[in-house]
Protein backbone atom coordinates (compact mmCIF):
# COMPACT_ATOMS: atom_id res chain seq x y z
CA UNK A 1 0.00 0.00 0.00
CA UNK A 2 1.21 3.65 -0.99
CA UNK A 3 2.06 5.67 2.41
CA UNK A 4 1.27 8.73 1.26
CA UNK A 5 3.57 11.93 2.48
CA UNK A 6 2.57 13.02 5.98
CA UNK A 7 4.85 15.70 6.27
CA UNK A 8 5.40 18.78 3.94
CA UNK A 9 8.77 21.32 4.20
CA UNK A 10 8.82 20.30 8.25
CA UNK A 11 5.57 20.77 8.95
CA UNK A 12 2.48 18.35 8.97
CA UNK A 13 0.10 18.44 6.40
CA UNK A 14 -2.20 21.04 7.78
CA UNK A 15 0.83 23.04 8.71
CA UNK A 16 0.79 22.31 12.41
CA UNK A 17 3.64 21.59 14.41
CA UNK A 18 4.20 18.46 16.21
CA UNK A 19 2.66 19.38 19.60
CA UNK A 20 -0.09 21.47 18.01
CA UNK A 21 -3.97 20.57 18.47
CA UNK A 22 -6.24 21.42 15.20
CA UNK A 23 -8.65 24.00 16.16
CA UNK A 24 -11.12 23.00 19.00
CA UNK A 25 -14.75 24.92 19.25
CA UNK A 26 -16.85 23.76 22.31
CA UNK A 27 -20.29 25.19 23.05
CA UNK A 28 -22.46 23.97 26.25
CA UNK A 29 -26.36 23.23 26.32
CA UNK A 30 -27.00 23.39 22.89
CA UNK A 31 -29.86 20.81 23.63
CA UNK A 32 -33.71 21.44 24.95
CA UNK A 33 -34.62 18.33 25.67
CA UNK A 34 -31.93 16.75 27.06
CA UNK A 35 -30.69 17.55 30.99
CA UNK A 36 -27.09 18.42 29.80
CA UNK A 37 -25.69 18.36 26.36
CA UNK A 38 -22.23 19.60 24.51
CA UNK A 39 -21.20 20.39 20.77
CA UNK A 40 -17.96 20.15 19.88
CA UNK A 41 -16.04 20.78 16.88
CA UNK A 42 -12.61 19.19 17.04
CA UNK A 43 -10.33 19.69 13.51
CA UNK A 44 -13.00 18.20 10.84
CA UNK A 45 -14.69 16.42 13.69
CA UNK A 46 -18.04 17.33 14.70
CA UNK A 47 -19.65 15.28 17.90
CA UNK A 48 -22.68 16.28 19.88
CA UNK A 49 -23.78 14.52 23.44
CA UNK A 50 -27.07 14.75 25.48
CA UNK A 51 -27.16 13.49 29.18
CA UNK A 52 -30.34 12.22 30.67
CA UNK A 53 -30.52 11.10 34.35
CA UNK A 54 -30.23 10.51 36.62
CA UNK A 55 -33.19 8.36 35.95
CA UNK A 56 -35.20 4.85 36.49
CA UNK A 57 -33.54 1.97 35.48
CA UNK A 58 -34.30 0.43 32.23
CA UNK A 59 -34.99 -2.79 32.52
CA UNK A 60 -35.64 -2.14 36.61
CA UNK A 61 -34.27 -5.34 37.59
CA UNK A 62 -31.05 -3.98 36.40
CA UNK A 63 -30.82 -1.63 38.89
CA UNK A 64 -28.74 -1.29 41.92
CA UNK A 65 -29.00 -0.79 45.21
CA UNK A 66 -25.69 0.34 45.34
CA UNK A 67 -24.95 3.20 42.84
CA UNK A 68 -26.46 4.67 39.24
CA UNK A 69 -25.65 2.56 36.63
CA UNK A 70 -23.27 5.05 34.08
CA UNK A 71 -24.16 3.51 30.23
CA UNK A 72 -23.41 5.07 27.16
CA UNK A 73 -23.82 5.62 23.82
CA UNK A 74 -21.30 6.27 21.09
CA UNK A 75 -22.36 6.26 17.12
CA UNK A 76 -21.14 7.44 14.38
CA UNK A 77 -23.88 8.85 11.90
CA UNK A 78 -23.96 7.29 8.24
CA UNK A 79 -23.00 10.14 6.03
CA UNK A 80 -19.77 10.95 9.11
CA UNK A 81 -16.90 9.92 6.54
CA UNK A 82 -15.74 10.88 2.95
CA UNK A 83 -16.17 7.64 1.69
CA UNK A 84 -19.15 5.90 1.47
CA UNK A 85 -22.41 6.04 3.31
CA UNK A 86 -22.49 4.02 6.29
CA UNK A 87 -24.62 1.87 8.79
CA UNK A 88 -26.60 3.61 10.88
CA UNK A 89 -26.64 2.57 14.46
CA UNK A 90 -24.13 0.59 16.63
CA UNK A 91 -21.74 -1.91 15.38
CA UNK A 92 -18.84 -3.47 16.49
CA UNK A 93 -16.66 -0.77 16.52
CA UNK A 94 -18.62 1.72 18.69
CA UNK A 95 -19.84 -1.37 21.01
CA UNK A 96 -16.42 -1.31 21.97
CA UNK A 97 -16.34 2.59 21.98
CA UNK A 98 -19.15 3.10 24.09
CA UNK A 99 -17.74 1.03 26.91
CA UNK A 100 -14.31 2.33 27.16
CA UNK A 101 -15.88 5.60 27.27
CA UNK A 102 -18.60 4.75 29.86
CA UNK A 103 -15.81 3.31 31.72
CA UNK A 104 -13.65 6.36 31.69
CA UNK A 105 -16.29 8.30 33.30
CA UNK A 106 -17.40 5.03 35.98
CA UNK A 107 -14.08 6.63 38.10
CA UNK A 108 -15.08 10.45 38.05
CA UNK A 109 -19.41 10.17 37.93
CA UNK A 110 -20.27 10.09 41.44
CA UNK A 111 -22.56 7.08 40.60
CA UNK A 112 -23.25 6.19 44.53
CA UNK A 113 -25.54 9.95 44.78
CA UNK A 114 -28.34 8.41 42.88
CA UNK A 115 -28.59 4.38 43.58
CA UNK A 116 -31.12 2.14 42.03
CA UNK A 117 -31.25 4.70 38.95
CA UNK A 118 -29.47 4.87 35.56
CA UNK A 119 -27.43 8.11 33.89
CA UNK A 120 -27.45 7.93 29.75
CA UNK A 121 -24.52 9.41 27.96
CA UNK A 122 -25.78 9.88 24.60
CA UNK A 123 -22.56 10.24 22.02
CA UNK A 124 -23.08 11.14 17.61
CA UNK A 125 -20.44 11.23 15.40
CA UNK A 126 -21.88 13.96 13.01
CA UNK A 127 -18.73 14.56 10.79
CA UNK A 128 -15.21 12.53 11.76
CA UNK A 129 -11.95 13.26 10.87
CA UNK A 130 -10.02 11.42 12.81
CA UNK A 131 -9.58 11.12 17.15
CA UNK A 132 -13.71 11.21 17.40
CA UNK A 133 -13.50 9.00 20.77
CA UNK A 134 -11.24 11.60 22.27
CA UNK A 135 -13.50 14.47 20.73
CA UNK A 136 -16.42 12.35 22.37
CA UNK A 137 -15.20 12.54 25.49
CA UNK A 138 -14.57 16.50 25.69
CA UNK A 139 -18.37 16.32 24.54
CA UNK A 140 -19.33 14.05 27.27
CA UNK A 141 -17.54 15.52 29.95
CA UNK A 142 -18.77 19.13 29.41
CA UNK A 143 -22.48 18.02 28.56
CA UNK A 144 -23.03 15.74 32.44
CA UNK A 145 -21.31 18.98 34.05
CA UNK A 146 -23.52 20.74 32.08
CA UNK A 147 -26.26 18.45 33.11
CA UNK A 148 -25.06 19.01 36.88
CA UNK A 149 -24.06 15.82 37.96
CA UNK A 150 -21.46 15.43 40.13
CA UNK A 151 -17.96 14.47 39.02
CA UNK A 152 -14.86 14.33 41.31
CA UNK A 153 -13.03 15.66 38.17
CA UNK A 154 -13.65 16.48 34.50
CA UNK A 155 -11.80 14.56 32.18
CA UNK A 156 -9.56 15.55 29.29
CA UNK A 157 -7.96 14.32 26.36
CA UNK A 158 -5.92 14.11 23.20
CA UNK A 159 -4.97 11.21 21.00
CA UNK A 160 -1.06 11.48 20.21
CA UNK A 161 1.16 8.77 18.54
CA UNK A 162 3.90 8.43 15.98
CA UNK A 163 3.34 9.33 12.20
CA UNK A 164 6.44 9.75 9.49
CA UNK A 165 8.74 8.52 12.36
CA UNK A 166 8.00 11.65 14.66
CA UNK A 167 5.53 11.78 17.67
CA UNK A 168 2.79 13.99 17.03
CA UNK A 169 0.07 14.87 19.06
CA UNK A 170 -3.64 15.30 18.15
CA UNK A 171 -3.44 12.87 14.76
CA UNK A 172 -5.53 13.92 11.72
CA UNK A 173 -7.40 11.64 9.62
CA UNK A 174 -4.21 10.74 7.04
CA UNK A 175 -1.77 10.46 10.30
CA UNK A 176 -4.51 8.27 11.91
CA UNK A 177 -4.84 5.58 9.11
CA UNK A 178 -1.02 5.70 7.94
CA UNK A 179 1.12 6.73 10.91
CA UNK A 180 2.51 4.12 12.83
CA UNK A 181 0.92 4.39 16.33
CA UNK A 182 -2.05 6.02 17.40
CA UNK A 183 -2.75 6.52 20.84
CA UNK A 184 -5.97 8.05 22.60
CA UNK A 185 -5.48 8.68 25.91
CA UNK A 186 -7.61 11.08 28.86
CA UNK A 187 -6.50 12.40 32.59
CA UNK A 188 -8.71 13.77 34.82
CA UNK A 189 -7.81 17.26 35.61
CA UNK A 190 -6.70 17.20 38.61
CA UNK A 191 -4.22 14.13 39.09
CA UNK A 192 -3.24 13.37 36.03
CA UNK A 193 -4.65 9.77 36.35
CA UNK A 194 -5.26 8.21 33.38
CA UNK A 195 -8.83 6.78 32.56
CA UNK A 196 -8.77 6.23 29.18
CA UNK A 197 -5.97 4.28 27.29
CA UNK A 198 -6.10 2.44 24.52
CA UNK A 199 -2.86 2.10 21.97
CA UNK A 200 -1.94 0.59 18.02
CA UNK A 201 1.08 0.57 16.28
CA UNK A 202 4.46 -0.10 17.34
CA UNK A 203 5.49 1.60 19.88
CA UNK A 204 9.35 1.52 22.32
CA UNK A 205 8.68 1.79 26.08
CA UNK A 206 10.13 5.40 25.72
CA UNK A 207 8.12 6.20 22.42
CA UNK A 208 5.15 5.60 24.78
CA UNK A 209 6.37 7.65 28.03
CA UNK A 210 7.03 10.52 26.21
CA UNK A 211 3.70 10.08 24.22
CA UNK A 212 2.20 9.87 27.70
CA UNK A 213 3.59 13.64 28.55
CA UNK A 214 2.68 15.69 25.56
CA UNK A 215 -0.81 14.29 26.01
CA UNK A 216 -0.97 15.18 29.28
CA UNK A 217 0.43 18.99 28.21
CA UNK A 218 -2.11 19.03 25.70
CA UNK A 219 -4.70 18.34 27.77
CA UNK A 220 -4.64 20.99 30.09
CA UNK A 221 -5.32 22.90 26.76
CA UNK A 222 -8.52 21.14 26.26
CA UNK A 223 -9.34 21.46 29.96
CA UNK A 224 -9.01 24.98 29.30
CA UNK A 225 -11.67 25.76 26.43
CA UNK A 226 -14.01 22.54 28.16
CA UNK A 227 -13.97 24.97 31.37
CA UNK A 228 -14.61 28.51 29.42
CA UNK A 229 -17.58 26.39 27.67
CA UNK A 230 -18.99 25.91 30.87
CA UNK A 231 -18.35 29.18 32.27
CA UNK A 232 -19.86 30.57 29.20
CA UNK A 233 -23.01 28.68 29.33
CA UNK A 234 -23.65 29.39 32.92
CA UNK A 235 -23.58 33.22 31.12
CA UNK A 236 -26.11 32.70 28.79
CA UNK A 237 -30.06 32.30 29.63
CA UNK A 238 -31.94 29.46 28.73
CA UNK A 239 -29.33 27.78 26.34
CA UNK A 240 -27.14 28.61 23.66
CA UNK A 241 -27.42 28.63 20.15
CA UNK A 242 -26.34 25.30 18.44
CA UNK A 243 -24.18 26.70 15.86
CA UNK A 244 -22.82 23.49 14.06
CA UNK B 1 -31.35 -8.39 41.01
CA UNK B 2 -29.88 -7.86 37.41
CA UNK B 3 -26.75 -9.20 36.19
CA UNK B 4 -25.13 -5.77 36.58
CA UNK B 5 -26.19 -5.46 40.01
CA UNK B 6 -25.18 -8.59 41.22
CA UNK B 7 -21.36 -8.01 39.92
CA UNK B 8 -21.54 -5.29 42.02
CA UNK B 9 -22.53 -7.15 45.19
CA UNK B 10 -19.81 -10.26 43.97
CA UNK B 11 -17.23 -6.93 43.38
CA UNK B 12 -17.99 -5.93 47.10
CA UNK B 13 -17.36 -9.31 48.69
CA UNK B 14 -14.06 -9.96 46.44
CA UNK B 15 -12.51 -6.79 47.00
CA UNK B 16 -12.61 -6.75 50.90
CA UNK B 17 -10.91 -10.42 50.48
CA UNK B 18 -8.56 -9.34 48.03
CA UNK B 19 -7.74 -6.01 49.64
CA UNK B 20 -6.88 -8.13 53.04
CA UNK B 21 -4.85 -10.83 51.04
CA UNK B 22 -2.58 -8.39 49.80
CA UNK B 23 -2.34 -6.14 52.97
CA UNK B 24 -0.31 -9.28 53.68
CA UNK B 25 1.40 -9.57 50.71
CA UNK B 26 -0.53 -12.39 48.87
CA UNK B 27 -3.21 -12.92 46.55
CA UNK B 28 -5.70 -15.11 46.15
CA UNK B 29 -3.74 -18.19 45.37
CA UNK B 30 -0.76 -17.25 46.91
CA UNK B 31 1.27 -15.95 43.75
CA UNK B 32 3.85 -13.60 43.17
CA UNK B 33 2.07 -10.09 41.59
CA UNK B 34 4.02 -10.74 38.63
CA UNK B 35 3.63 -14.46 38.05
CA UNK B 36 1.19 -16.17 35.29
CA UNK B 37 -0.46 -19.18 36.21
CA UNK B 38 0.59 -22.07 34.72
CA UNK B 39 0.32 -21.95 30.74
CA UNK B 40 -0.31 -24.27 28.78
CA UNK B 41 -0.74 -24.49 24.75
CA UNK B 42 -1.72 -27.27 22.43
CA UNK B 43 -1.35 -26.85 18.30
CA UNK B 44 -3.37 -28.65 15.64
CA UNK B 45 -6.04 -29.66 17.60
CA UNK B 46 -8.69 -29.58 14.91
CA UNK B 47 -8.29 -31.05 11.63
CA UNK B 48 -10.94 -28.94 9.65
CA UNK B 49 -9.59 -25.31 10.13
CA UNK B 50 -6.48 -24.55 8.55
CA UNK B 51 -4.66 -23.65 11.82
CA UNK B 52 -5.77 -24.35 15.23
CA UNK B 53 -4.77 -24.06 19.30
CA UNK B 54 -5.97 -24.78 22.73
CA UNK B 55 -4.71 -22.39 24.95
CA UNK B 56 -4.83 -22.40 28.62
CA UNK B 57 -4.13 -20.11 31.40
CA UNK B 58 -4.98 -21.30 34.72
CA UNK B 59 -8.64 -22.48 34.38
CA UNK B 60 -9.10 -20.45 31.10
CA UNK B 61 -9.52 -21.93 28.33
CA UNK B 62 -9.78 -20.47 24.77
CA UNK B 63 -9.98 -22.41 21.13
CA UNK B 64 -8.68 -20.91 18.26
CA UNK B 65 -9.78 -21.95 14.77
CA UNK B 66 -8.10 -20.32 11.85
CA UNK B 67 -9.97 -20.69 8.32
CA UNK B 68 -9.71 -19.27 4.90
CA UNK B 69 -11.94 -17.87 2.81
CA UNK B 70 -12.26 -15.75 -0.22
CA UNK B 71 -13.40 -12.35 -0.39
CA UNK B 72 -14.28 -9.43 -2.55
CA UNK B 73 -11.60 -6.29 -0.75
CA UNK B 74 -12.11 -3.33 0.67
CA UNK B 75 -12.50 -0.63 -2.02
CA UNK B 76 -9.29 1.35 -0.24
CA UNK B 77 -7.14 -1.60 -0.38
CA UNK B 78 -8.00 -3.71 -3.32
CA UNK B 79 -5.19 -5.69 -3.56
CA UNK B 80 -5.05 -6.90 -0.10
CA UNK B 81 -6.15 -9.78 1.87
CA UNK B 82 -8.57 -9.18 4.44
CA UNK B 83 -8.93 -10.67 7.86
CA UNK B 84 -10.96 -10.48 11.26
CA UNK B 85 -11.00 -11.42 14.73
CA UNK B 86 -14.19 -12.77 16.21
CA UNK B 87 -14.66 -13.61 19.81
CA UNK B 88 -17.48 -16.48 21.08
CA UNK B 89 -18.53 -16.29 24.85
CA UNK B 90 -19.64 -19.76 25.23
CA UNK B 91 -22.72 -19.91 27.43
CA UNK B 92 -21.28 -23.55 28.74
CA UNK B 93 -18.16 -20.94 29.74
CA UNK B 94 -19.42 -19.68 32.41
CA UNK B 95 -22.37 -19.26 34.40
CA UNK B 96 -23.16 -15.30 33.49
CA UNK B 97 -22.08 -15.65 30.30
CA UNK B 98 -25.63 -15.89 28.17
CA UNK B 99 -26.84 -16.93 24.54
CA UNK B 100 -27.39 -14.26 22.42
CA UNK B 101 -25.39 -11.50 20.44
CA UNK B 102 -22.36 -10.63 21.06
CA UNK B 103 -21.51 -8.51 24.73
CA UNK B 104 -19.27 -5.45 24.52
CA UNK B 105 -16.87 -7.68 26.37
CA UNK B 106 -16.37 -10.11 23.78
CA UNK B 107 -16.49 -7.38 21.28
CA UNK B 108 -13.59 -5.30 23.04
CA UNK B 109 -11.41 -8.97 23.44
CA UNK B 110 -11.92 -9.49 19.84
CA UNK B 111 -10.80 -5.78 18.82
CA UNK B 112 -7.74 -6.06 21.47
CA UNK B 113 -6.46 -9.40 20.08
CA UNK B 114 -7.28 -7.79 16.48
CA UNK B 115 -5.03 -4.91 16.93
CA UNK B 116 -2.13 -6.61 18.60
CA UNK B 117 -1.82 -9.09 15.48
CA UNK B 118 -2.34 -5.65 12.79
CA UNK B 119 0.10 -3.74 15.02
CA UNK B 120 2.65 -6.32 14.86
CA UNK B 121 2.06 -6.74 10.83
CA UNK B 122 2.19 -10.23 11.42
CA UNK B 123 -0.48 -11.43 8.16
CA UNK B 124 1.52 -10.61 4.89
CA UNK B 125 -2.09 -9.42 3.53
CA UNK B 126 -0.37 -8.56 0.25
CA UNK B 127 0.57 -12.30 -0.30
CA UNK B 128 -3.39 -12.78 -0.06
CA UNK B 129 -4.15 -11.28 -3.92
CA UNK B 130 -5.65 -14.00 -5.66
CA UNK B 131 -7.09 -11.90 -8.92
CA UNK B 132 -9.04 -8.29 -9.39
CA UNK B 133 -11.74 -8.05 -6.83
CA UNK B 134 -11.07 -11.51 -5.11
CA UNK B 135 -8.65 -11.64 -2.14
CA UNK B 136 -8.30 -14.45 0.62
CA UNK B 137 -9.46 -13.58 4.11
CA UNK B 138 -8.33 -15.23 7.11
CA UNK B 139 -10.72 -15.52 10.04
CA UNK B 140 -9.31 -16.21 13.27
CA UNK B 141 -12.45 -17.23 15.85
CA UNK B 142 -11.62 -17.83 19.55
CA UNK B 143 -14.27 -19.65 21.56
CA UNK B 144 -14.43 -18.91 24.91
CA UNK B 145 -14.74 -22.19 26.53
CA UNK B 146 -13.98 -22.08 30.52
CA UNK B 147 -13.75 -18.28 32.30
CA UNK B 148 -10.77 -18.48 34.79
CA UNK B 149 -10.33 -14.78 34.41
CA UNK B 150 -7.61 -13.20 32.14
CA UNK B 151 -9.58 -14.09 29.22
CA UNK B 152 -7.44 -11.29 26.83
CA UNK B 153 -4.38 -13.39 27.78
CA UNK B 154 -5.21 -16.45 26.81
CA UNK B 155 -7.65 -15.79 23.71
CA UNK B 156 -4.11 -13.72 22.38
CA UNK B 157 -1.70 -16.63 22.73
CA UNK B 158 -4.63 -19.06 21.32
CA UNK B 159 -4.80 -16.41 18.35
CA UNK B 160 -0.93 -16.64 18.03
CA UNK B 161 -0.66 -19.90 18.15
CA UNK B 162 -3.08 -21.11 15.91
CA UNK B 163 -1.77 -18.56 13.21
CA UNK B 164 1.92 -20.19 14.26
CA UNK B 165 -0.06 -23.34 13.08
CA UNK B 166 -1.79 -21.95 9.46
CA UNK B 167 -1.24 -23.96 6.37
CA UNK B 168 -1.85 -21.77 3.77
CA UNK B 169 -4.39 -23.64 0.66
CA UNK B 170 -3.43 -23.38 -2.10
CA UNK B 171 -5.49 -21.49 -4.42
CA UNK B 172 -6.58 -22.94 -8.24
CA UNK B 173 -8.43 -20.99 -10.44
CA UNK B 174 -9.20 -18.34 -8.03
CA UNK B 175 -10.56 -20.65 -5.87
CA UNK B 176 -9.44 -22.16 -2.59
CA UNK B 177 -8.61 -25.92 -2.81
CA UNK B 178 -9.33 -27.45 0.52
CA UNK B 179 -7.20 -29.57 2.06
CA UNK B 180 -4.29 -29.03 -0.31
CA UNK B 181 -1.62 -26.28 0.78
CA UNK B 182 1.05 -24.79 -0.05
CA UNK B 183 2.78 -24.30 3.04
CA UNK B 184 2.94 -22.67 6.32
CA UNK B 185 1.83 -19.59 6.92
CA UNK B 186 4.71 -16.63 7.57
CA UNK B 187 4.71 -14.89 11.07
CA UNK B 188 7.54 -12.93 11.68
CA UNK B 189 6.47 -12.65 15.08
CA UNK B 190 4.09 -13.73 17.41
CA UNK B 191 1.62 -11.00 19.40
CA UNK B 192 1.03 -11.90 22.64
CA UNK B 193 -0.58 -9.62 25.63
CA UNK B 194 -0.12 -9.42 29.50
CA UNK B 195 -3.12 -8.14 31.46
CA UNK B 196 -2.83 -6.33 34.70
CA UNK B 197 -5.40 -5.36 37.53
CA UNK B 198 -4.95 -2.62 40.07
CA UNK B 199 -6.75 -3.01 43.03
CA UNK B 200 -6.11 -0.15 45.76
CA UNK B 201 -2.16 0.64 45.19
CA UNK B 202 -1.59 -2.48 43.89
CA UNK B 203 -0.91 -3.99 40.16
CA UNK B 204 -1.76 -7.67 39.87
CA UNK B 205 -0.51 -9.75 36.20
CA UNK B 206 -2.89 -12.32 35.32
CA UNK B 207 -6.06 -11.94 37.54
CA UNK B 208 -8.05 -14.61 38.57
CA UNK B 209 -11.78 -13.92 37.70
CA UNK B 210 -12.40 -13.43 40.92
CA UNK B 211 -9.81 -10.81 40.92
CA UNK B 212 -10.79 -9.17 38.25
CA UNK B 213 -14.13 -8.32 40.29
CA UNK B 214 -12.18 -6.93 43.25
CA UNK B 215 -10.33 -4.86 40.44
CA UNK B 216 -10.20 -1.07 40.02
CA UNK B 217 -9.42 -1.27 36.48
CA UNK B 218 -7.36 -3.28 34.36
CA UNK B 219 -5.13 -2.72 31.58
CA UNK B 220 -3.57 -5.01 28.17
CA UNK B 221 -0.24 -4.67 26.61
CA UNK B 222 0.15 -6.56 24.08
CA UNK B 223 3.71 -7.03 22.80
CA UNK B 224 6.33 -8.38 20.39
CA UNK B 225 9.91 -8.59 20.92
CA UNK B 226 11.02 -4.67 22.37
CA UNK B 227 8.32 -3.34 21.08
CA UNK B 228 4.40 -2.52 22.55
CA UNK B 229 1.52 -2.94 19.84
CA UNK B 230 -1.53 -2.93 21.77
CA UNK B 231 -2.88 -1.64 24.83
CA UNK B 232 -6.44 -1.24 26.79
CA UNK B 233 -7.40 0.00 29.74
CA UNK B 234 -10.77 -0.77 31.14
CA UNK B 235 -12.58 -0.88 33.77
CA UNK B 236 -13.54 2.22 36.10
CA UNK B 237 -10.58 3.05 37.95
CA UNK B 238 -7.42 5.03 36.83
CA UNK B 239 -3.89 4.48 36.62
CA UNK B 240 -0.73 6.81 36.45
CA UNK B 241 1.72 7.07 33.77
CA UNK B 242 4.66 5.37 35.94
CA UNK B 243 2.27 2.57 36.56
CA UNK B 244 1.16 2.31 33.05
CA UNK B 245 5.24 2.74 32.47
CA UNK B 246 5.73 -0.31 34.92
CA UNK B 247 3.23 -2.33 33.38
CA UNK B 248 4.93 -2.14 30.05
CA UNK B 249 7.75 -3.09 31.36
CA UNK B 250 6.86 -6.36 33.04
CA UNK B 251 4.59 -6.88 29.57
CA UNK B 252 7.64 -7.16 27.24
CA UNK B 253 9.21 -9.47 29.76
CA UNK B 254 6.42 -11.80 30.16
CA UNK B 255 5.39 -11.37 26.27
CA UNK B 256 8.81 -13.56 26.15
CA UNK B 257 7.92 -16.33 28.26
CA UNK B 258 4.67 -16.76 26.77
CA UNK B 259 5.88 -17.01 23.40
CA UNK B 260 8.14 -19.30 24.60
CA UNK B 261 4.93 -21.65 24.72
CA UNK B 262 3.78 -21.42 21.09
Amino acid sequence: METPELFKDGKRLDGRALDELRPIRIIAGVLKEAEGSAFVEWGGNKVICGIYGPRECIPKHGASPYTALLKCRYTMSPFASLEEHGRTGPNRRSTEISKVIREAFGGVVMSGEFPKTQIDIYVDVLQAEGGTRIAAIAAATVALANAGIPMKDMISGVAVGKAGGQLVVDLGKAEDNYGESDMPIAFTHRDKEIVFLQMDGKLTPEELGNCIDSAMEASEKVYALQSEALRKSYEAEGGQELDI
Amino acid sequence: MGDEAKELVLKEVDRELLTNLLAQGKRMDERGLNDYRQVKVTKGVLSTAEGSALAQIGDSKVLCGVKYGEMTPFPDRPTEGVFMVMAEFLPLASPTFEPGPPSPYSIELARVVDRGIRSAEVIDTASMFIEEGKVLAIFIDLYVMDHGGNLTDTAALAAAAALSDTKVPKVVDGKIVRGDYVGPLKMPDKPVTSTFIKVGDKILLDPLRSEEHAADCQLTVGTIDGRVVCMQKSGAGSMKKSEVMECVDVALAKGKELRSYI
